[in-house]
């Protein structure tokens, strides 16, 4: 029998994920993966700590070339553009054409320029990639000035790293608020706060109209909707990501934001699989097919895809969204439904029109019965979102101890009201509530333990 | 062991494989050891660069193994360090715990 072959398009979380699973599972199987970039995996996510010189440039490489050698892996450089799913392949620029058995998609999602003139301008960036990092911390060490424009984790990892290097940096805020569809106020303030104090000027209710270049085509200032001009070199943009879906284009595959896969990660084609940033699968806690730019998501896709890959029966179970963040030297933990406004702003759907890195859609649906429990301890915050009896959905900052507890009760979906029914109350003893409440599960759960032995 | 060696072979840096104390899993697992929580990690390699011995802790996370390379001298540095929770510290008391929770399920 011919091995099967085995074609990835994409070097990051999902594909690496996909490939190594495939490999334990198919030790014959021919793995070819497709990079874009010129490098073996590198970790996105550490592009920000990168970027504040946490590390050197070589350790954002999670896999050696050598890794790739000893998993008997093709890493091939080089940008698919069109795929032909009747006769099985897949064309690269270069014009190679690699034919496959099995195809996933793992193409990932690349930052949305921003939508007004001069977004070509020398002097705009994004903290997306390893180049686009390599060219902002050239920029950022000649010390001049910034605004950053975007309302999730990476812009706030882009002012941090922009004051870091001593840049005099200001974020725009569309609103009043900091991340207003996740914050409440009291989060909010307790970050901008800590922003403040790193050397970051914070400007509400501004909104950038054009970005304003000089001669030699370099940003010079950025004309604001109110008209002003408000003088700055470097123009940091983290909006959204947008799903590349290029290579798929003229394809009978479907899509809506990103490629709908079903809980197999297929697509509607037979033989093509997606997973990552481009996949738009089926959550079951809003019951729709939703997206999810989040590492360990793409992690927990690739490995799902791989599975049904090389021909095991394996139903991928969409997690509650999870995303632990330090910023500012704040650490702040983000998962499941945390909306705290039904009725959010009139320009909602603009502002929720490209999700942002190190994010998930489910993040900003609010459930059906909302209810919420809050507590406060200088910058140390839990809030907790309810659906009933159910957590579905919590955000801390500061104090993570509860952290690994909220999780587990919102994943394996337990019933808190029946081991504590003041549990919704909140206020200060919120937190000891909870660890009440998980030492009373631990104890309920060795009392099932021994009464099943008997 | 007198109590000064002892410390002594904790914290000095090998010079050569011979002088490295051999510990096995059980005697490392009761001092206890660095655990990862695979599902928390981004790969971004801050605890690795951070290990004062140079363990590719960062490696461990992503197969969600325990750090139980015979060098670790036991810092902690890379748990402090890690953005994201990652890593935590577990003596074999507390992974009993751990397992007994975690591997028999809620039994709801």
């Amino acid at each position: 029998m011919q091995p099967l072959r085995y074609l990835i398009i994409g070097n990051g979380a999902a594909g690496v994920t996909a490939a190594e699973t495939i490999r334990q599972h198919d030790p014959f199987g021919d793995v070819t993966i497709v990079s874009a970039e010129p490098y073996p995996m590198y970790s996105r996510p550490g592009l920000a700590y990168l970027f504040i010189n946490e590390i050197p440039r070589r350790q954002v490489f999670a896999r050696q070339p050598e890794w790739y050698q000893q998993m008997r892996l093709n890493l091939l450089f080089g940008t698919a553009v069109s795929l032909n799913v009747d006769r099985q392949e897949v064309r690269l620029k270069d014009g190679r054409i690699l034919p496959y058995d099995r195809l996933l998609i793992a193409t990932g999602a690349r930052a949305v320029p921003p939508p007004y003139p001069g977004a070509d301008l020398k002097g705009v960036h994004y903290l997306d990639t390893l180049d686009g990092t390599k060219a902002l911390m050239k920029q950022a060490k000649r010390r001049r000035r910034a605004i950053v424009i975007g309302g999730g984790i990476t812009a706030l990892e882009m002012t941090e790293g922009l004051a870091h290097h001593g840049v005099d940096t200001h974020y725009f805020l569309r609103r009043d608020r900091l991340w207003g569809k996740v914050f409440n106020d009291t989060e909010a303030k307790i970050l901008e706060e800590r922003m403040r104090h790193h050397g970051v000027a914070i400007h509400y209710n501004t909104e950038v109209a054009e970005i304003l270049g000089d001669r030699r085509g370099r940003v010079r200032a950025v004309r604001l909707k109110t008209g002003e001009e408000f003088k700055c070199n470097i123009v940091g943009v983290a909006i959204g990501v947008r799903p590349l879906l290029d290579l798929i284009q003229n394809t009978p595959i479907q899509t809506d934001r990103a490629i709908l896969v079903d809980q197999t990660m297929q697509s509607n084609v037979r033989g093509v699989y997606a997973a990552g940033d481009c996949a738009q699968v089926y959550d079951s806690w809003t019951k729709q097919h939703m997206l999810d730019i989040l590492w360990p998501s793409a992690v927990a896709e690739g490995h799902a895809a791989a599975l049904n890959m090389v021909g095991e029966k394996h139903e991928y179970e969409k997690g509650s969204p999870f995303n632990a963040c330090l910023l500012f030297g704040l650490h702040i933990t983000t998962m499941g439904q945390i909306n705290p406004r039904r009725n959010g702003d009139a320009d909602e759907a603009e502002i929720l029109q490209f999700l942002s890195r190190g994010s998930s859609e489910v993040w900003y649906t609010y459930p059906r019965h909302y209810a919420s429990a809050w507590s406060e301890d200088g910058a140390n915050t839990v809030r907790l979102v309810m659906d009933g009896d159910y957590l579905v959905g919590a955000l801390l900052v500061g104090d993570q101890s509860t952290a690994d507890p909220l999780r587990y009760i919102i994943e394996n979906r337990i019933n808190f009201r029946e081991v504590h029914p003041d549990f919704s109350i909140g206020g200060q003893a919120l937190k000891k509530n909870i660890q009440q409440f998980w030492i009373g599960l631990n104890q309920k759960q060795q009392a099932v333990k021994v009464s099943s032995k008997q | 062991m007198a109590k000064e060696s002892f410390f002594r072979s904790l914290f000095k840096a090998p010079t050569s494989d011979s002088d490295r104390p051999v510990l096995s899993q059980d005697e490392l697992a009761r001092l206890g050891r660095v655990v990862p929580d695979a599902s928390r990690c981004v790969q971004c390699g801050v605890c690795g660069y951070n290990c004062p011995v140079g363990i590719p802790v960062r490696d461990y996370a992503h197969r969600g193994l325990p750090v139980d390379d015979p060098t670790c001298i036991t810092c902690g540095n890379c748990i402090n360090v890690c953005p994201r929770g990652t890593l935590r510290w577990e003596t074999q008391v507390h992974s009993l715990l751990v397992n007994r929770f975690v591997l028999e399920g809620t039994g709801d």
